[in-house]
C-alpha cells in the first residue's frame, strides 16, 4: 500500500509522458505480484468494488467532523478523497506505519470482505495512513484517479515492458482479469500470451484530429473520401459465435442501455459507427439520444419513442476476418457489400459526399448550419489502413463553425478536478423584457490566469449564496461559443445549449449591452 | 467605548477615527501604521509610517530611503506611543522578520490587529506572542480544516530526498522573495545542507538585508547567465512568478518545486506545473488560527482576508462573537 501511494503521489504530479512511463516501469519491476497487477487494475479503471461507497465514505467523515466545516472543504477543495484524506482527524504528527498492509491484501478485503465490515475496516486503515496514503486508499474506492495516465497510455507501458507490441496488448485486454498475472507472466517472457479468444472483445478505434487551416491543402479529391460527422455517441458493435455486444470509443460496454442496437446487427461483424435515435427515416436530435444515456434496461415504451439505430461508417472484422489492414476505400466496399447481402435493420452506412474542388467541401459544411444531428465533416484518405490511435493524417474531423451569443455571468460554483478551489463553472444567461434568464452553464474556454482572475470577481462581486452556488452582480460579460439550440422545457428560458463553452471574456462590454433572448430564437435548430 | 466605535473599514483601508491613522493602507495616506513588510501590506507613500525597525528596513530596501514622506516611527516590541487618542504597541506575529501584531487602546478598550501570522518555529523571525484585547482581528488565508501544514523539516526532507535521487536535475524552488526563501534557506542548513544555495536576482536585496539581522543563510550565490548552465543537481531559489517563466529555461533539466501552504491542495500544485510540491506556509494552519483564538481569548473576534466564512463559523461555535471584515485588497492567495 506504501509503494502504490508513493508511486500514485508521483504519477499525479508528473507532467512529461516519459517520466510517468518510467515510474510506472520501475513499479512494475519492483512489484511483486499480485500487488503490480492490481495496481494496473486500479490506475486501468479496471477494478470494481461495488461496496466501497462514496456514501460510505461521507458517512465516516460526517462521523469525525462538523457538517458545516465538512461543506466548507469539500466545496474549497472540490474532490471528496482529497477533502476526507486531509480532514480525517489523525495526531499532530501524521503516523507513519510501517506496517501497512500489501495492495493486494487491502484489494481482497474491499472486495470480499462483508459490506457491514467494510466502514470500520477502512476507517481502521485511514487512522494508520498518512494524508497522501488515505487519498489513495479512497481513490481506489472512487474508481476515478485522474493521475494523467489514460487506458492507452498504461497499456503501451506494459507493451513496451514485455517487448510486446502495443497492439497484442490491446486485444488481450478485454478479455483478461485483475490482477493480470498471466499477462505479466507473458510480458517477462515465463509463459505464453493468455487465450481470450472465447470472449467478446473490444478493438481500440481509430480516431480524427481536427482540421486546420494550415492543412487545408492536403485535402484533395484523389486523396481524401468525404462524410457527415454525426452528432452522436462514437460505438463499437460487435457480434461473434460468442454473442454481441455494444462498447463505446474508450471500450466501456453499453450494451444493456441499447438492446436495440445491439439487436440489429445480424452477421459477425466489429462495425464502427455512430449511435442516433431515429425515427423512420428522420434521425433524432442529441437531446434524443440524451433520453437513452445511462438508463440501463431501458423500458419498452422508451425504446418504441427513442429507437436506437446505428449509422457505420468503417467495418473492422466481417465475417470472422480482419480487414483493419485493408485500405478505407476496399473496407467500405466489402461492408457496403455485407450490408447489402444481409439487410440489418436499424443499420444504414454513412454515404459518402461527393466532391471535386474543396470549395465543394466548404459549401457542404455551411450547409449543414441547420441540422443539429450533423456537426460538420469528416475527411478520410482512401487508402489508409484503420489504425488504432489518432494517426497524423488519414482522418480528419471539420466542425461546423460554432454559435456565438454575448451572455451575462449569473451564478457560479466552485469546480472540480483541476479547477477544484476556484469558482469556475458557470451559469449564464440573456435578456428577457429587461430579465436576465439562464441558458447554460460552461466551465472551460479560459486560460489559467482568466480563471484566477474571474475566481477573484466572483468572490468580490457576490450578491447572495446559496449552499455552494454564488449569486453574482449581474456585470460581467461572456461571450459564450455553442454547436447548437435546442428547445427545452427544462429550461426556465425554454431553450438549451448544445455544447457551450466561454470563448471570451467581455471585461469590457457593459451588461445591459449583452445580447437579447430573441437571439436564440433565431438560431433555433433540430425541433423535436 | 467599543472599538467598532472608533474604527471603520475605508476604501483606503482600516481606519481609527481616534488615532486619525490606517493600519495597512491600500493606498498612501497621512499616517500608517504598518504589520509587516509584504508589498499587498506595506505600501510606499504614507506621510508618517510607524512600523517595526526591521519593517521599516524592508520599506527602504523594496522602495527606496524616500518611501515616506514626513516621518519615519521605529517601534520596539512592546514600546507604547501615542497617536491622537491611541495608543499604539506593536507585538511580534511570527509571520516574517519585523512583523508585528497592532494593538490600539483608546477609551478603556482595546483591538488587536495581528497582520498575517504563524505560530510554528521560524529563526528568521520572532514568534507570536498573544496579546490580551477586547477584539482580536484575524486573517484567515488558511481557515480551513484541510489546512494543516506538515513540520517542515518533513517537507525538507522530501526536497533534499528528491535531490539525492535526481542529481542530475536543477532543483528549482518557487518561493516569496521576503520571508519564504529566508526560512527556506535557514531550513536547508538545519537540515544539514552546506552547499551553495543560488538565487533569482529578486532574491539578493532581501538576503542580504536578513543577514544584516544577523540570521546567517551560508553561502549563497545569484544565478547569471554564466553559471546557469551549471547548476545540474542544485538547489535554486526563485519568485513563483519565475517559475514558468523565460528566465528558468537556461537551467539544465529543472526539476520544478514550490513551497506554499497551497500546495496541500493538489489541483493547485498541479495548476501551477509543481512535480514537487513543499507545503510550507508563513501563514497559520486551521489548527494554529483556532489554538490562537483560544490563546488571546479576546470575546470578539473579525476576520479579515481569506476563507472567513470558515472562521467565522468556527469563533461562534465556540462562543466567540465574529464577524467577516471584508477588506478588498490584499491578496488572498498569498501563501
Amino acid at each position: 500500500m506504501k509503494a502504490f501511494s508513493k508511486l500514485l503521489e508521483r504519477l499525479y504530479f508528473e507532467p512529461a509522458t516519459s517520466s510517468k512511463e518510467k515510474l510506472l516501469r520501475d513499479y512494475f519491476a519492483t512489484t511483486p505480484d499480485p500487488d503490480r497487477g492490481y495496481a494496473v487494475a486500479i490506475i486501468g479503471n479496471a477494478l470494481s468494488l461495488p461496496n466501497f461507497k462514496r456514501g460510505m465514505v461521507l458517512d465516516l467523515i460526517k462521523a469525525r467532523t462538523d457538517p458545516q466545516l465538512l461543506a466548507m472543504s469539500y466545496d474549497y477543495v472540490g474532490e471528496l478523497s482529497e477533502t476526507v484524506a486531509h480532514l480525517w482527524p489523525a495526531p499532530a504528527v501524521a503516523p507513519n506505519d510501517p506496517d501497512l498492509p500489501a495492495l493486494h491484501e487491502v484489494v481482497e478485503a474491499l472486495r470480499h470482505m462483508p459490506k457491514v465490515q467494510l466502514p470500520d475496516y477502512i476507517a481502521a486503515l485511514l487512522d494508520r495512513m498518512t494524508s497522501p496514503e488515505r487519498w489513495a486508499l479512497l481513490k481506489i474506492g472512487s474508481g476515478s484517479l485522474r493521475i494523467g495516465v489514460s487506458a492507452r497510455l498504461l497499456k503501451q507501458v506494459l507493451a513496451r515492458y514485455g517487448g510486446q507490441p502495443i497492439e497484442r496488448v490491446e486485444t488481450l485486454w478485454h478479455g483478461i482479469d485483475p490482477p493480470y498475472e498471466e499477462l505479466f507472466a507473458w510480458l517477462e517472457g515465463r509463459a505464453d500470451a493468455p487465450a481470450v479468444e472465447e470472449r467478446l472483445t473490444f478493438t481500440p478505434v481509430m480516431l480524427a484530429h481536427p482540421l486546420e487551416a494550415k492543412d487545408h491543402g492536403l485535402i484533395t479529391p484523389d486523396a481524401y473520401a468525404a462524410e457527415w460527422k454525426y452528432d452522436g455517441i462514437r460505438v463499437q458493435c460487435v457480434h461473434s459465435a460468442v454473442g454481441r455486444a455494444l462498447f463505446t470509443r474508450t471500450g466501456d460496454e453499453i450494451s444493456n442501455s441499447f438492446p436495440d442496437a445491439v439487436a440489429h446487427l445480424n452477421f459477425h461483424a466489429v462495425l464502427d459507427g455512430e449511435l442516433v435515435v431515429q425515427r423512420g427515416a428522420a434521425l433524432g436530435s442529441f437531446n434524443d439520444l440524451q433520453q437513452r444515456l445511462g438508463r440501463k434496461n431501458p423500458s419498452g415504451k422508451l425504446q418504441d419513442s427513442h429507437p436506437a439505430a446505428m449509422i457505420v461508417y468503417d467495418a473492422l472484422m466481417l465475417e470472422g476476418e480482419d480487414v483493419r489492414h485493408l485500405p478505407y476505400e476496399q473496407r467500405r466496399t466489402l461492408l457496403q457489400a455485407a450490408l447489402e447481402t444481409y439487410h440489418p435493420v436499424g443499420i444504414s452506412l454513412s454515404p459518402q459526399i461527393p466532391w471535386h474542388s474543396f470549395d465543394q467541401l466548404e459549401a457542404a459544411r455551411a450547409s449543414v448550419d441547420n441540422l443539429s444531428v450533423i456537426e460538420g465533416l469528416m475527411l478520410k484518405r482512401k487508402d489508409s489502413a484503420y489504425i488504432a490511435g489518432r494517426p497524423t493524417g488519414p482522418w480528419y474531423k471539420w466542425k461546423i463553425n460554432p454559435k456565438r451569443a454575448d451572455a451575462v455571468l449569473m451564478y457560479a460554483q466552485r469546480g472540480s478536478g483541476k479547477r477544484s478551489s476556484f469558482y469556475s463553472d458557470f451559469t449564464f444567461g440573456l435578456w428577457r423584457d429587461g430579465e436576465l434568464l439562464p441558458i447554460g452553464k460552461a466551465y472551460f474556454g479560459f486560460t489559467d490566469a482568466e480563471l484566477v482572475e474571474l475566481d477573484k470577481w466572483v468572490r468580490h462581486n457576490t450578491v447572495k449564496t446559496f449552499g455552494p452556488v454564488r449569486e453574482v452582480k449581474k456585470a460581467l460579460v461572456f461571450e459564450v461559443a455553442f454547436d447548437a439550440v435546442h428547445r427545452s422545457s427544462r429550461h426556465k428560458s425554454g431553450y438549451a445549449l448544445r455544447f457551450p463553452r466561454i470563448s471570451r471574456i467581455r471585461w469590457d462590454k457593459p451588461a445591459d449591452e449583452a445580447d437579447q433572448m430573441s437571439l436564440l430564437e433565431s438560431l433555433l435548430t433540430g425541433e423535436t | 467605548m467599543h472599538p467598532r466605535d472608533w474604527i471603520e473599514v475605508r476604501p483606503e483601508g482600516v481606519y481609527c477615527k481616534a488615532g486619525d491613522v490606517y493600519i495597512d493602507p491600500m493606498q498612501p495616506v497621512n499616517k500608517a501604521i504598518i504589520t509587516h513588510g509584504h508589498a499587498d501590506h506595506a505600501r510606499s507613500g504614507h506621510g508618517h509610517v510607524y512600523a517595526t525597525e526591521e519593517t521599516l528596513a524592508i520599506m527602504r530596501a523594496r522602495y527606496g530611503d524616500t518611501h515616506y514622506l514626513m516621518s519615519e516611527n521605529p517601534l520596539a516590541y512592546g514600546q507604547r506611543i501615542t497617536i491622537g487618542d491611541v495608543t499604539l504597541s506593536l507585538h511580534p506575529a511570527g509571520h516574517i522578520l519585523g512583523s508585528a501584531q497592532a494593538r490600539l487602546e483608546h477609551s478603556g478598550a482595546s483591538i488587536v490587529f495581528s497582520g498575517d501570522y504563524k505560530r510554528r518555529l521560524d529563526p528568521t523571525c520572532v514568534p507570536f506572542e498573544p496579546v490580551t484585547c477586547d477584539v482580536f482581528v484575524t486573517e484567515a488565508t488558511f481557515a480551513l480544516p484541510v489546512f494543516r501544514h506538515p513540520p517542515l523539516e518533513e517537507e525538507i526532507a522530501k526536497l533534499l530526498g528528491s535531490l539525492a535521487q535526481f542529481p542530475e536535475r536543477c532543483h528549482l524552488v518557487g518561493v516569496y522573495a521576503l520571508g519564504k526563501c529566508q526560512r527556506v534557506i535557514c531550513a536547508l542548513r538545519a537540515a544539514g545542507y552546506e552547499e551553495t544555495i543560488y538565487l533569482h536576482g529578486a532574491m539578493l536585496r532581501l538576503c542580504e538585508l536578513y543577514q544584516s539581522f544577523g540570521i546567517d543563510l551560508g553561502q549563497t550565490d545569484m544565478v547569471t547567465p554564466e553559471n546557469a548552465r551549471a547548476l545540474a543537481g542544485k538547489i535554486v531559489l526563485c519568485p513563483p512568478s519565475a517559475l514558468q517563466d523565460r528566465w528558468s529555461r537556461k537551467l539544465p533539466d529543472v526539476l520544478t518545486a514550490a513551497a506554499s501552504g497551497w500546495m496541500r491542495i493538489r489541483a493547485r500544485a498541479k495548476q501551477k506545473g509543481v512535480e514537487l510540491p513543499l507545503v510550507v506556509s508563513d501563514h497559520a494552519d486551521w489548527d494554529e488560527l483556532t489554538q490562537t483564538l483560544s490563546d488571546v481569548g479576546a470575546p470578539e473576534v473579525w476576520v479579515t482576508h481569506g476563507r472567513d466564512d470558515a472562521l467565522v463559523y468556527y469563533a461562534q461555535q465556540q462562543g466567540f462573537k465574529a464577524q467577516a471584515l471584508h477588506l478588498l485588497g490584499y491578496e488572498d492567495d498569498s501563501d
